[in-house]
């Protein structure tokens, strides 16, 4: 039987805080970037100018088609060289928080943007032919009247996606970072109390995220009350 | 320009001398696609019957089913699978655990990977199963009961072969994602595409031609994957339904 | 719905296709220290005790105070005034990868000289010669290599043990099963709970496993050492500007003493995080390298 020992866990607690910290600030800004450029490619996807239309479907495609494990690899190595590039900034420059941050947020909004479009295909059309009947031009009534209703019938989703997404945090160990995860990782694998620190991250996911799906679960009745 | 590009690294001979470095890549890639199909069925069928269980109006039922859909969907892959490749095993009576310890590494690695995948995967699954049976008006339940069917036939000849094709869409996806996910699973060494291409890596000191042949694998995958579920979705889509166009 | 899988391929053809340019650049690292006023050194998390984090996340270890010493040389080299210092983790599958496009400068840690790897970056001075054996629990009657036939043997990812047990299994047809683990916490914790008989690694970095150990006295590293191996620190290749300022510090450190000193506090002393001696004395091969220091590769 293994003999449990906890006693890594009390002075670790600010090195975890931490990376918590890490967690919810990648979280937080893939979630903002993801709606917004999600709603962009959405548009565009949907839109009947051919290019963008493709544009969008092949990006979309294109992340959902590749695991974000290999993603996170490919903008930790490589996207570092190209941002010190484009910004000018000196070599060694710490990219790596901005490099998964912006390789999280890419990667998200191909996922918000299948929510989003989804949503956007759920208001009847009609509203579209009313709206052009009013007077409105496109962006007006997407702006006035489409998106209001889909991002309201969304929300739920929305902020489902945002739990997996801070799950999903915890793959940016591929870039050393220390995360929420990763501190954990580091503390058991330092102290040889492996087991135990990742029984301790599970817990701690555990009941942030069924925290944070019962609450979307009481917003979505007020919503849609059944 | 100091990276030295190297793309006949593929077919050169491994350091162990038994195969090619594609060959390497190969392998990792059908270990990749037998984890992610048999533990599809496990999702699949834990995932009905957990759907199913959520919309019964047997109160300590759904309510099992709820936990468990919640247990498995709010912890990390990650976690997960460390759990129950390295702590499960602990807290088994001794004999069978160190039974199953010292069984073959990949037996072990496999085992746990595909239990876990499929556990993870199957609570969501549950959740379409269950948004399929919702979406269903209510007047069929009501109906098939009226004709003097019992639940389970109502659910088994009315309710359910309809939700089914409802939800091959979003069924589609949380398959893609099964492959992706298994990417994961390299963590306790099982040696799937994405530890192969790591392997790779190691090995020849050669990251970026592996790193390009993972991802053009996975493109592939997931290509194959969309293109013979577009063709179900166009056989099963029930017409009248949005996205049926 | 071909035309969207085909602008997936397109798309992902494409962005392949523009990332040569990017490592077009990094002509000499001391020109780039000078203009900067940095250095980013790469260090390892948990390479006990070469390159690892003591209870308050700080880097320390037997690697990296060489490393600092040679800090010392470049900054003195440059006459820079103040030398900027960044850390930067690495692990085993990423290191050669940041330091071939310039994250990362200098890395000290426990990576070993060989042939393949000096075809994408060079190496320093030799800083630490290890053999590669095996870690056991002392009541396994193992003793040796050849007691590991038919039995399970773990062994961390990417290193050369793993590539050398792989290879003894083949050519002696030995039947074992070999784990590859993630990382030696991993490997040590595949041991621990029993899934493998032995664990092998770098003689140094078991001992530096079995400190972390709940118990230490119940484990024991055995069998004949099956190839030397020499730690060196990875640097780009092709700068033999920086180099030369790398090696002449080393050099100084180890036929001056220093090293020796540095040896001493790490493995013949209490170490953080536990206050474990590793109790390694210094084998002949040291006290020929710090006699001698070469940047030879074993194999």
């Amino acid at each position: 039987m293994y003999e449990f020992d906890w006693s890594s866990i009390p002075g670790a607690l600010p090195f975890l805080w931490d990376g918590m910290k890490i967690s919810l600030e990648i979280t937080l800004l893939s979630v903002v970037v993801g709606i917004v450029w999600g709603t962009l490619l959405a548009m565009m996807r949907l839109s009947s100018i051919k290019p963008l239309s493709l544009f969008a479907a092949g990006y979309v495609n294109l992340f959902r088609a590749v695991p974000l494990v290999m993603v996170l690899l490919w903008f930790f190595l490589i996207v570092p060289k190209f941002i010190e590039q484009l910004f000018n900034l000196p070599p060694g420059t710490d990219l790596r928080l901005t490099s998964a941050m912006i390789g999280f947020a890419l990667f998200e909004s191909a996922y918000y943007s299948e929510i989003i479009r989804a949503g956007i295909q759920s208001v009847p059309k009609g509203q579209m032919a009313a709206c052009q009947a009013l007077g409105m031009n496109y962006t007006q009534s997407m702006r006035l009247v489409i998106l209001p209703q889909a991002f309201r019938n969304m929300i739920p989703l929305l902020l489902t996606q945002a739990i997996i997404l801070f799950q999903d945090t915890s793959l940016v160990y591929v870039s050393a970072l220390a995360d929420f995860f990763g501190a954990a990782y580091k503390v058991g694998d330092r102290d040889g109390r492996l087991v135990e620190m990742l029984l301790f991250a599970g817990a701690v996911y555990f009941v942030l995220c069924f925290a944070a799906s019962t609450l979307v679960k009481r917003l979505q009745k007020k919503y849609h009350p059944a | 320009m100091n990276y030295q590009w190297n793309w006949h690294v593929f077919l050169q001979p491994t350091a162990s001398g038994d195969d090619v470095y594609l060959g390497w890549m190969l392998s990792g890639l059908q270990m990749t696609v037998m984890l992610s199909l048999s533990a599809w069925v496990i999702a699949l069928l834990l995932g009905a019957l957990m759907g199913v269980l959520r919309t019964v109006p047997n109160k300590l039922l759904s309510g099992l089913a709820t936990a468990y859909v919640e247990l498995f969907r709010n912890i990390p892959l990650l976690v997960q699978l460390f759990i129950w490749y390295f702590v499960l095993p602990e807290l088994l009576p001794e004999a069978i655990g160190n039974a199953f310890k010292q069984s073959n590494p990949v037996f072990q690695q496999f085992l746990a990977a595909m239990v876990c995948l499929g556990l993870f995967t199957s609570a969501r699954v549950a959740e379409q199963v269950r948004s399929g049976i919702n979406s269903l008006p209510r007047g069929q339940k009501n109906a098939g009961l009226a004709l003097g069917l019992t639940l389970p036939q109502t659910y088994r000849f009315v309710m359910l072969p309809m939700a089914f094709r409802l939800i091959v869409p979003p069924l589609t996806s949380e398959f893609l994602n099964i492959f992706k996910n298994s990417a994961v699973c390299s963590t306790i060494g099982l040696l799937e595409l994405a530890a192969q291409g790591r392997q790779l890596v190691d090995y020849t000191a050669q990251p970026y031609e592996s790193f390009i042949a993972v991802t053009v694998a996975y493109v592939a995958i997931n290509v194959i994957v969309m293109t013979l579920m577009k063709k179900m979705e166009d056989k099963v889509r029930v017409p009248g339904y949005m996205g049926g166009k | 719905m071909k035309r969207i899988a085909l602008a997936a391929v397109l798309a992902a053809v494409f962005s392949t296709a523009v990332i040569p340019p990017v490592f077009a650049q990094e002509a000499s690292t001391l020109k780039k220290i000078k203009d900067t006023g940095s250095i980013t050194l790469g260090h390892r998390e948990s390479s006990i005790p070469f390159s690892y984090y003591d209870d308050k996340q700080q880097v320390i270890g037997y690697s990296h105070e060489l490393m600092l010493k040679v800090v010392d040389a470049v900054k003195a080299d440059l006459k820079l005034a103040k030398l900027d210092t960044k850390l930067m983790p690495v692990t085993s599958a990423n290191r050669i990868t940041l330091i071939q496009n310039g994250t990362v400068d200098i890395e000290c840690g426990s990576t070993t000289n060989n042939l393949e790897r000096q075809k994408q970056v060079a190496f320093s001075s030799t800083i630490f010669v290890i053999g590669t054996k095996l870690m056991v629990k002392k009541t396994s009657g193992i003793n040796d290599f050849e007691d590991l036939a038919g039995k399970n043997v773990v062994t961390t990812a990417g290193t050369t043990s793993e590539r050398l047990i792989r290879k003894m299994n083949e050519d002696k047809q030995m039947k074992m099963n070999v784990i590859s683990a993630k990382d030696h916490g991993e490997s040590f914790l595949t041991l621990e709970t029993g899934r493998a008989v032995a664990f092998m690694m770098d003689d140094a970095l078991l001992y530096g496993e079995m400190a972390k150990a709940k118990r230490p006295a119940e484990w024991a590293v055995v069998g004949t050492a099956q190839s030397k191996e020499a730690y060196g620190c990875m640097l780009r290749k092709d700068d033999a500007a920086f180099k030369k300022v790398v090696d002449a510090a080393l050099t100084k450190a180890m036929t001056s003493g220093d090293a020796e000193k540095i040896y001493n506090k790490w493995f013949m002393n209490p170490i953080p995080p536990k206050g474990l001696n590793l109790n390694m004395p210094l084998s002949a091969e040291m006290k020929a390298l710090y006699k001698a220091p070469n940047d030879k590769a074993y194999e």
